[in-house]
């Protein structure tokens, strides 16, 4: 990567980026639109936060990269060893030790620090798209605050089937202004979303939009008075690894024993639970 | 003198076209509502109305007469050409509502106007469920809580007389007439105070005609509803209207007492016009 630049974005592209960055942490919530740039990945893939993450990236850097919680899948490692190779930094799985974090649908179990910045990939930015297919109309319906149709679809799943279903990307207001889809992380992460003493990043390549959230912001996930919101409920659930609880786990089928298995879905903080257990 | 008013219009004008010295000057220079020059269309031209609290006022007028523009332009649908709006519950009707902010706008839509359409497409969410789309205008209007509006969209809907079985259905299941009826419960869902009613009745047989127009007069008997009824249908006027407005190319060609108007029309399109009855 000798014949590439710093962070193989050229220059101007990366100030271009961090102005969209600056714009969007002033105005927490709304979609900045930027000139999303080819990288040698395909659009939707999780180009806009790679741009993030190498429009901000420094040489004293440490980085930690997470696909749906896990440090050891395809993706994570490919854009890890990407962006090492293209700007030299250190890598971590240590959640508490990385400066930078570039994630994909998870935020990890500790809670961050008032120095380190969250890059999230986002597939589909628009909480309205669901409802209005028009960007020209978007864009006014968020300007006059118009969003009667995303309750009314939130009113609706409850009339059909007596709850709220969404899963993953469960839109929140921001600051009550703007509403903003968090990137599909699963509703359990949402309220480490709100007054994190962290920067956010989110960053759209294919949508070509970058939004933010500055520290301390006030994030709520949308509810009615009478249905709360709810996090996916994890009790009794322990972790087959580490024996952790109350963090998000993915489920296993054990075929040989017809049980249910699970473990952490944040691989980064079970390897550490791993490390400061005493061998038996 | 007057009674308090609940609707005001000043000199509306919606102009479809970007307009021409000669159509902008002359109003004669028109054929009917269009300017031979520029091609501009004229839907709306010059209309003063005054509505008191709780008259029910009829609009009539054939095809293209610019009924349905003025209701639309009443129902903030779209921005007027020119011309001043003014709603007696709204700062005590002294600020002109085609100056405020769009987000005001939406709030007055919400809270103090209710609107059925011509075309139930316009009005109702066809693939979303029956009570989904009446509570559209609680939610519009700030509820945010569930069973509050289920309660309320069930006494609706039983008002109506939808059957609460089918309050899960999309409206796009229903007949005709249960969707204009629909559309009556999502209009007076938030009891505003001024109803729209645009040809509530076209294109419903007899029997279901007879209906909606009972359930629009027991509103306004409940309620006190300060109603626009926009009609073709000159029996839907008599029966509802105490006072008529006669409208042709865009204008406002003839008003009064509607018994006044249908038993002794004046104008000559108005005399045309009820002695067409079949």
């Amino acid at each position: 990567m000798k014949n590439y630049n710093f962070a193989f974005l050229d220059e101007s592209s990366k100030r271009a980026v961090r102005r969209a960055l600056l714009k969007a942490v002033a105005i927490p919530g709304y979609q900045v639109p930027f000139g999303s740039r080819e990288l040698p990945i395909g659009r939707g893939w999780g180009t806009g936060g790679i741009q993030i993450t190498l429009s901000i990236i420094g040489k004293k850097d440490i980085l930690k990269v997470i696909d749906q919680g896990s440090d050891d899948s395809v993706n994570a490692i490919s854009i890890r060893s990407f962006v090492r190779a293209a700007t030299g930094v250190r890598t971590t799985t240590d959640s508490q030790e990385a400066t930078l974090i570039q994630t994909r649908h998870r935020i990890p179990e500790i809670p961050l620090r008032g120095d380190q910045i969250l890059v999230l990939q986002v597939p589909l930015p628009e909480p309205l798209r669901m409802v209005e297919p028009l960007e020209s109309v978007t864009k006014r319906m968020h300007a006059e605050m118009d969003y009667a149709p995303i309750w009314l679809a939130l009113y609706e799943n409850i009339v059909r089937s007596g709850d709220i279903e969404l899963g993953a990307d469960y839109p929140v207001m921001v600051e009550n202004r703007y509403i903003m889809m968090p990137s599909p992380i699963p509703r359990f992460d949402n309220p480490k979303l709100h007054k994190s003493p962290a920067l956010h990043l989110f960053g759209a390549g294919r949508e070509k939009k970058i939004y933010a959230l500055p520290p301390y912001t006030d994030v709520r996930s949308l509810c009615f008075e009478d249905y709360p919101f709810r996090v996916e409920d994890m009790s009794g659930r322990v972790c087959r690894l580490c024996g952790a609880k109350d963090v998000f786990m993915d489920e296993f089928f054990d075929p040989a024993s017809g049980k249910r298995l699970y473990q952490c879905s944040d691989s980064g903080y079970c390897e550490k639970r791993k490390e400061n257990q005493p061998r038996g | 003198m007057d009674k308090p008013f609940a609707l005001e219009l000043d000199g509306l004008v919606v102009r479809y076209g970007k307009g021409c010295p000669l159509c902008t000057d002359s109003a004669q220079a028109l054929q009917r509502n269009r300017c031979p020059r520029c091609g501009s269309i004229w839907a709306v031209r010059d209309i003063s109305l005054r509505v008191r609290e709780g008259e029910i006022l009829g609009v009539v007028g054939e095809s293209g007469s610019g009924k349905s523009t003025l209701m639309r332009a009443l129902y903030l649908d779209s921005q007027p050409t020119a011309g001043g709006y003014y709603l007696g519950r709204y700062h005590d009707g002294k600020t002109n509502i085609y100056s405020i902010s769009l987000q005001q706008r939406k709030y007055i839509r919400s809270h103090l106007l209710g609107m059925v359409y011509q075309n139930p497409h316009l009005g109702l969410r066809m693939f979303f469920s029956a009570g989904a789309n009446v509570a559209e205008k609680l939610i519009a209007a700030g509820n945010r809580n569930v069973r509050s509006m289920m309660n309320r969209t069930g006494t609706l809907l039983e008002h109506i007389e939808v059957p609460l079985g089918r309050l899960k259905e999309p409206p796009v299941n229903f007949s005709g007439g249960m969707q204009q009826r629909l559309q009556i419960a999502k209009a007076v869902a938030n009891n505003p105070p001024v109803l729209l009613l645009d040809e509530v009745t076209t294109g419903l047989d007899l029997s279901v005609q007879a209906r909606v127009l009972d359930l629009v007069k027991r509103i306004q008997r409940e309620f006190g509803v300060t109603m626009i009824v926009v009609s073709h249908d000159l029996a839907v006027v008599r029966m509802l209207a105490g006072r008529t407005v006669v409208m042709l190319d865009g204008r406002i060609i003839e008003q009064g007492i509607t018994d006044q108007i249908l038993e002794d029309p004046r104008h000559i399109y108005t005399q045309t016009l009820v002695n067409s009855l079949l």
